[in-house]
């Protein structure tokens, strides 16, 4: 049974139709990562499935009790607003002390507790961003390119960091990113969104791609080559299209 | 002893201190000075309603100052750029009240001070409003207060941890247009903003965490209120441009020795 599925999911934010006909779920243990080129929707899906965002049809199925860690995609604390490290993973809900320290401890950020949160480098923010998502032992990890801002180096030590905890603790993870060639080396499963679902399968059909060979390295590069790979239509970027797109389906 | 009209006025001034600091916390960490002076503005709005309808100044600050708050709210969730249309609401708002107390028929309106307040006229029954109002809004403050700082940080964190940033935005929109009603009296519509924003952002480099924040704040508000008291009475100055005046002062204080430690 799935932790959590959206069936038909249909999104219109501001009049525009960012997502259409999403058929979507993750299983209990799953990682799987949503790609796309901006604009996508990925991050829509995200807040879809956590009900931030309220579908205009379609519904989205939660499992009973389902602990969700979320780490969003940028969170910018005012510089106006003091708060240690500690106090912002004791929002909204105080925690026992040994609690945080744990979090801190596997997010790999332990002597970082008495810190100010504005004070931090960009690494540092996104572990105790990760450390804050661990605190309710989660079901599921959702992160929303969380490692954006993140060098190379920086990146990759943090989806480490992701493999790591969800060795220790088997929850699914469900991630939106760039870094496709971490993607490759982790996800059981990965979609590829444009306002609707372009295709989904193993990483290992889209590894095999001589294109994405060639551009392993940034991001944005990495993420045309997929597109290359799996469409032979030409996107344009316009998540509100709706041309045919059935010999995408073959992917998987 | 409530017969002395100094003592009112401190304590009437002590109250709206300490309602509007914590409160003043959440406008500029969440940047929303804008959203304090069109409520504050909305007030005289309200004035005029109140007086034209023989109603009681307050109710109609109160009405006119959360539908303000309650709009400019909406604005704000809708991400649509509101910066331009804030100011607009905001000085709008000031002079569409200003037109309506004019226009009001047979009524001789002290004009100023609903603009600038009049603490040294505060009644018993005033101080019951205010104490009333600023109970009223530091209650919901510190029952919310978990939920508020969270859906601050970030509205989709908060979703996630099982909170409802509609909800807490409206809490923080209710407290804001509770404290511009009962403050009216005491440093009037121009001058609430800077009640809520100058002791908040005074206590900012001593604090190191939201409480602490908050806390200091109130503090620095209530000395504002007192020596701002003080020197209107030594110098015959108005109040509560006077308040304002020794806030901004302790601003620039706290603001250049932070900068002098920070070397």
């Amino acid at each position: 049974m799935s932790l959590i599925s959206a069936q038909n999911l249909t999104i219109v934010l501001n009049g525009q139709t960012v997502l259409k006909n999403v058929n979507f779920s993750i299983n209990r243990g799953e990682i799987v990562t949503i790609v796309g080129p901006n604009g996508s929707g990925k991050s829509s899906l995200l807040r879809a499935l956590i009900g931030a965002l309220t579908p205009a049809s379609g519904t989205v199925t939660r499992a009973d009790n389902l602990r969700i860690g979320y780490v969003p995609q940028k969170l910018q604390i005012d510089a106006t607003l003091p708060l240690t490290v500690r106090g912002f993973l004791n929002l909204p809900h105080r925690q026992p002390r040994t609690v945080v320290e744990n979090a801190l401890k596997k997010a790999g950020v332990g002597d970082l507790a008495k810190r100010q949160m504005v004070d931090l480098s960009g690494g540092q923010f996104q572990r105790v961003l990760l450390a804050r998502a661990l605190l309710n032992a989660p079901d599921i990890l959702i992160l929303d390119e969380a490692t954006q801002g993140l060098d190379q180096p920086g990146a990759a030590a943090f989806y480490r960091q992701i493999d790591d905890v969800r060795r220790e603790m088997g929850c699914a993870v469900l991630m939106v990113s760039h870094d496709l060639h971490v993607v490759m080396a982790a996800s059981d499963r990965v979609v590829c969104l444009n306002g609707h679902v372009c295709c989904e399968g193993t990483p290992e059909i889209v590894a095999d791609a001589p294109e994405y060979r060639a551009l392993f390295g940034t991001g944005t590069q990495g993420a045309f080559a997929l597109y290359r790979h799996e469409h032979t239509h030409s996107h344009d970027h316009d998540p509100d299209h709706d041309h045919d797109h059935t010999h995408c389906d073959g992917a998987h | 002893m409530l017969d002395d009209f100094l003592l009112r006025a401190a304590l009437a001034g002590v109250g709206v201190a300490l309602a509007a600091a914590p409160l003043g916390c959440f406008v500029i960490w969440r940047r929303m000075a804008y959203f304090g002076d069109a409520t504050a503005h909305a007030a005289l709005l309200g004035v005029a309603l109140a007086l034209s309808l023989d109603l009681p100044v307050f109710s109609g600050v109160l009405v006119v100052a959360l539908a303000m708050a309650v709009i400019v709210a909406g604005l704000n969730g809708r991400n649509v750029s509101t910066d331009a249309l804030l100011g607009v609401l905001a000085h709008g708002a000031l002079a569409i009240g200003l037109v309506a107390v004019s226009l009001l028929p047979n009524q001789r309106v002290d004009l100023s001070a609903y603009l600038f307040g009049e603490i040294l006229a505060v009644t018993r029954g005033d101080l019951a409003v205010i104490w009333g109002g600023a109970a009223i809004s530091i209650g919901l403050l510190v029952w919310r207060w978990q939920a508020l700082l969270s859906a601050t940080l970030n509205p989709d964190l908060a979703t996630a941890s099982g909170l409802n940033p509609k909800r807490e935005q409206l809490i923080l929109t209710l407290a804001l247009a509770v404290t511009v009603a009962f403050a009216l009296k005491v440093v009037g519509a121009l001058l609430i903003a800077a009640m809520l924003i100058i002791p908040a952002a005074t206590a900012r480099p001593f604090s190191r965490s939201p409480e602490t924040m908050a806390i200091t704040a109130a503090v620095i508000g209530m000395i504002s209120t007192l020596g701002g008291l003080a020197a209107s009475f030594a110098f015959d100055t108005p109040t509560g441009p006077s308040m304002v005046c020794v806030a901004a002062v302790l601003f620039a204080t706290s603001t250049g020795m932070a900068a002098i430690f920070r070397r």
